[in-house]
């Protein structure tokens, strides 16, 4: 806009309300609006103070904004392509396995733990403090303009971009008192003078950008509060059992810096029943189409029980904490009697290889007599032989339960204080009694008088993720702000609008020369045509041009012509 | 739930026929472009926004301020040659066939339309369960948005090249993805389903309407450039048969500026989903944090626009980045690296 006047430079002051409208320091014809940010631009680190302010200002300038947002997006990157700690930790060690000499090395620089790391922390925090840097001050600046009255109309009108004038009959005050009148019923602030109306519209424009940009922070700060005051759990139930909710009862933990892991909430439930239904027919035989948790549960420990169905995407709520069904599998039932005549029922999670639910487990019996008894083996929910005569399962459901198990008798290898895996069985100092595949209620029987194996059905397990996460209520209505900041502020359109009465002709004729000018500042609405349009002719149908006369100005007028 | 095997067979029938009406749609276009009397394509660019009615009473806005592309941009208006050409009667039949060829995108999106809808009723679902279903969705976005556009604005310019990737993506999907219908796996069980997934079809799909006018936009700006330059331009022709660069940047900025929020929304809903269904609202699986480098992408490019030295060219250099993000993600994420979405199927 090089050849712009002055005055039309005045009057499109603050206009500018582009997504963010950070100014650049090395930018100078765009400081207008900035006049501090000049003072640090060009004065280059002499001082100590100087240098911060420099510092600073470069930092909140839109052009760093801009560099950290890439950052940003480049950073993510590696998180998406590594397997990651945090959700699958299983395939960070298959990487390490399969790739030995790289994995430590990108363990080291935080690879495996990509949006925990130290620089991942430093571009999102630049970029915050950079957006909270720019947005603060907008922000206050943004209230000063909502209280100013719009600018006074430039000298010529007709150099803005939406011109035009007409002569008419009425007089100076008429055409005044009109346009105000209109243009307020139109919903625009208005300021008046003795020949001029100024008009602006669509401040909420800002206001949404504001908003949005504010949002931001709060969602970094309900995601810092879920961090410190949360946590989250697993835990595995076999039907018929329950699970209370302490430190102790879980599987797997991790809570926040600041959560006080006696103090969690104290619910309790019990897995009355689980029920998984499977496709049947089709391409995709075999895959679920329900799961179904039914439990009993109480909010504490003194309440009514009360029951409820938690499936995939109906989590149960309780005290501030959710229940998640996130997995589930088969725990046979074995009747162990040992050489001594004393019974176990065992009833052991046993977990899933595949699709058809084939699953491996152990059962470990370190009380059996004479010797301690362990049991390896699989399940099979729908058990048939393969073309080698091999067990296998052939559908997830539990159509045709069998077990194939081998019995082994010895030394478990508990007792020398080496942690186990509940999954793992190790044979080095047991021998074999014997290996069967039995269906429910068949049994084996040991030799040489050390007892029996009886398979006597199934139960059926759940996992649930346990967890706590009192930042989401305040992210959530954040990121509401933000989709309502963002609608707001790429489809309002800010605009002023001006009109001036100028009498015209010989003194006593009445005749009154009418400029109007319109400016706006946004191409993504469009539509600023219509309304300057729609606006010029409600006003010439108040105050019609006088048919008698010549137009003075022409009747339309356009800047560049 | 069983599945129809005659509504299915039905909507690969349509789709057939769909994808064939798009291609003709495609050589109609480009024959309009080759073709078709340019002088309105000029005169298109001084209406955008406007109206007849607006523009009879404010008189011709040519060339006015605008103020959100630079001043460079401002100085190389009209491309010299750009003058109106005598209409002609090869002209007038191409740009006739200009029109024909608007009808025959409407046949097809109907076509594509009844493929989409007999697909969900075979399988008494939403049909957007996996990625042939989620490109039929895309490009039907694709095309709806472009003839929602040219009821707006003049936007015939961009047939080709919105007929081009969709013609391409449908190609990929019916020879590809292809895979018989069949019910959702239970994590799909939910109307968030439909908030989350048809959110981001719709993103896409304008976000793809937008990428073809940034395309447009890089040529037709670097041959304004370079004539401005008094350099020699090689396929000048591409470049000459187009509107001028600003018309260009503004149709596409006017889609980002619309598929920008809808982007945003369909990562919250999904977020709100995904709190719902995994007990976290976001936990960096690799489709998620591709659909939040997408959106930082594209926030770059809001905020470039508004950047001086980054405006123009530069701006419209990240828009493509943040469009290629979109394809990596459904390309490369739902087929090479796992995640949980994976259940969302190739």
């Amino acid at each position: 806009m090089s050849e712009t006047p002055t005055d039309v430079d005045d009057a499109a002051t603050k206009l500018d309300t582009a997504p963010i409208d950070r100014t650049t320091i090395d930018e100078p014809a765009e400081l207008d609006e900035l006049g501090t940010r000049q003072r640090g631009g060009h004065n280059p680190a002499r001082s100590a103070l100087g240098a911060l302010r420099w510092a600073w200002y470069s930092l909140t300038s839109m052009r760093t904004a801009l560099i950290l947002l890439f950052l940003l997006a480049l950073a993510a990157v590696p998180g998406s392509v590594l397997p990651q700690h945090a959700s699958s930790p299983l395939r960070v060690r298959q990487y390490y396995a399969k790739h030995p000499t790289i994995a430590p090395i990108i363990n080291a620089i935080g690879g495996f733990d990509v949006f925990g790391s130290p620089w991942f922390a430093a571009v999102y925090l630049l970029l915050f403090i950079s957006l909270a840097g720019c947005v603060l001050p907008r922000s206050r600046r943004h209230v000063r303009a909502m209280r100013a009255r719009p600018p006074a109309a430039p000298r010529n009108l007709e150099r803005l971009p939406y011109s035009t004038t007409w002569t008419t009959q009425a007089s100076v005050d008429s055409v005044v008192g009109a346009s105000h009148d209109l243009l307020r019923s139109k919903h625009f602030r208005t300021d008046r003078t003795s020949t001029s109306v100024a008009a602006e519209r669509g401040h909420l424009r800002e206001t949404g950008n504001l908003l949005f940009h504010l949002s931001l922070l709060v969602v970094l700060g309900g995601v810092g509060v879920s961090a410190n005051f949360g946590f989250t759990g697993t835990v595995l139930v076999t039907e018929h059992e329950g699970f209370s909710d302490t430190a102790i009862a879980y599987d797997d933990l991790k809570t926040g810096a600041l959560v006080d892991k006696t103090k969690l909430p104290p619910f309790s439930f019990t897995l009355n029943s689980f029920n998984a239904t499977y496709q049947r027919t089709g391409a995709t035989r075999g895959a679920a189409n329900s799961f179904d948790a039914h439990v009993t549960w109480q909010p504490n420990p003194g309440a009514k029980p009360r029951t409820d169905d938690i499936t995939v995407n109906h989590p149960l709520s309780s005290g501030g904490a959710n229940v998640y069904l996130v997995g589930h599998g088969y725990a046979p039932h074995f009747r162990v009697t040992d050489g001594s005549g004393q019974v176990f029922d065992q009833v052991t999670p046993f977990l899933p290889t595949g699709g058809t639910f084939e699953s491996q487990g152990v059962v470990k019996l370190p009380d059996a007599k004479p010797q301690q008894l362990g049991i390896t083996g699989f399940f099979l929910p729908s058990a048939i032989n393969d073309a080698n005569g091999r067990p296998v399962s052939s559908f997830p459901a539990p159509d045709n339960p069998a077990v194939v198990i081998g019995v082994f008798a010895g030394d478990l290898g508990l007792d020398n204080g080496v942690p186990r895996s509940v999954y793992t069985l190790d044979t080095s100092k047991m021998k074999v009694l014997g290996t069967a595949e039995l269906g429910p209620g068949q049994t084996i029987v040991l030799p040489g008088a050390q007892g029996s194996v009886t398979f006597v059905g199934f139960d059926q397990w759940a996992t649930f993720q346990i967890s706590r996460d009192p930042g989401k209520g305040v992210v959530l209505v954040a990121v509401a702000c933000m989709v309502v900041g963002l609608l707001l502020s790429l489809r309002i359109r800010r605009r002023r609008f001006w009109v001036r009465a100028v009498p015209a002709g010989a003194p006593g004729l009445g005749r009154t020369v009418v400029a109007v000018g319109g400016l706006t500042r946004t191409d993504a609405s469009g539509g600023f045509d219509e309304e300057f349009a729609g606006l010029v002719a409600a006003l010439q149908f108040k105050l019609p041009a006088a048919s008698d006369l010549p137009d003075l100005g022409g009747t339309q007028r356009l800047r560049e012509e | 739930m069983g599945v129809d095997v005659g509504l299915a067979r039905l909507s690969n029938e349509l789709i057939a026929g769909g994808i064939a009406a798009y291609s003709v749609a495609f050589l109609g276009y480009a024959v309009d472009a080759a073709f078709g009397n340019h002088a309105p394509v000029v005169a298109d660019r001084k209406a955008v926004g406007s109206d007849v009615r607006a523009r009879a009473l404010v008189g011709a806005t040519a060339g006015f301020a605008i103020t959100d592309t630079s001043g460079a941009l401002l100085e190389r208006d009209l491309p010299a040659d750009a003058t109106p050409v005598e209409p002609g009667r090869r002209g007038f039949l191409a740009t006739y066939i200009g029109r024909i060829a608007i009808a025959i995108t409407v046949v097809g999106w109907l076509l594509e339309l009844g493929a989409i809808l007999s697909r969900g009723f075979s399988v008494h679902r939403l049909p957007w369960g996996n990625m042939y279903e989620f490109t039929l969705a895309l490009t039907f976005t694709a095309v709806t948005a472009f003839l929602v556009m040219m009821t707006r604005q003049p936007a015939r310019f961009l047939g080709v090249f919105v007929m081009t990737p969709v013609v391409l993506a449908l190609g990929v999907a019916v020879l590809v993805l292809y895979v018989a219908p069949a019910p959702l796996v239970p994590a799909l069980h939910s109307y968030w389903l439909a908030i989350h997934v048809t959110a981001a079809i719709i993103a896409s799909g304008v976000f793809t309407v937008a990428t073809a006018a940034t395309v447009m936009f890089l040529i037709a700006d670097r041959y304004a450039t370079l004539t401005a330059a008094g350099k020699p331009v090689r396929l000048s022709a591409l470049a000459r048969i187009m509107p001028a660069p600003e018309v260009l940047d503004r149709t596409a900025y006017r889609a980002y500026a619309f598929a920008f929020p809808v982007w945003t929304f369909a990562v919250v809903a999904g977020a709100i989903w995904a709190e719902y269904a995994w007990g976290h609202y976001w936990q960096w699986d690799p489709k998620e944090t591709w659909a939040f480098i997408t959106w930082v992408i594209y926030a770059a490019y809001l905020h470039a626009r508004a950047t001086a030295g980054w405006r123009g060219r530069e701006a419209a250099y990240v828009a493509m980045v943040g469009f290629a993000s979109i394809l990596f993600n459904f390309f490369i994420v739902n087929i090479f690296i796992t995640g949980i979405h994976s259940y969302a199927g190739v």
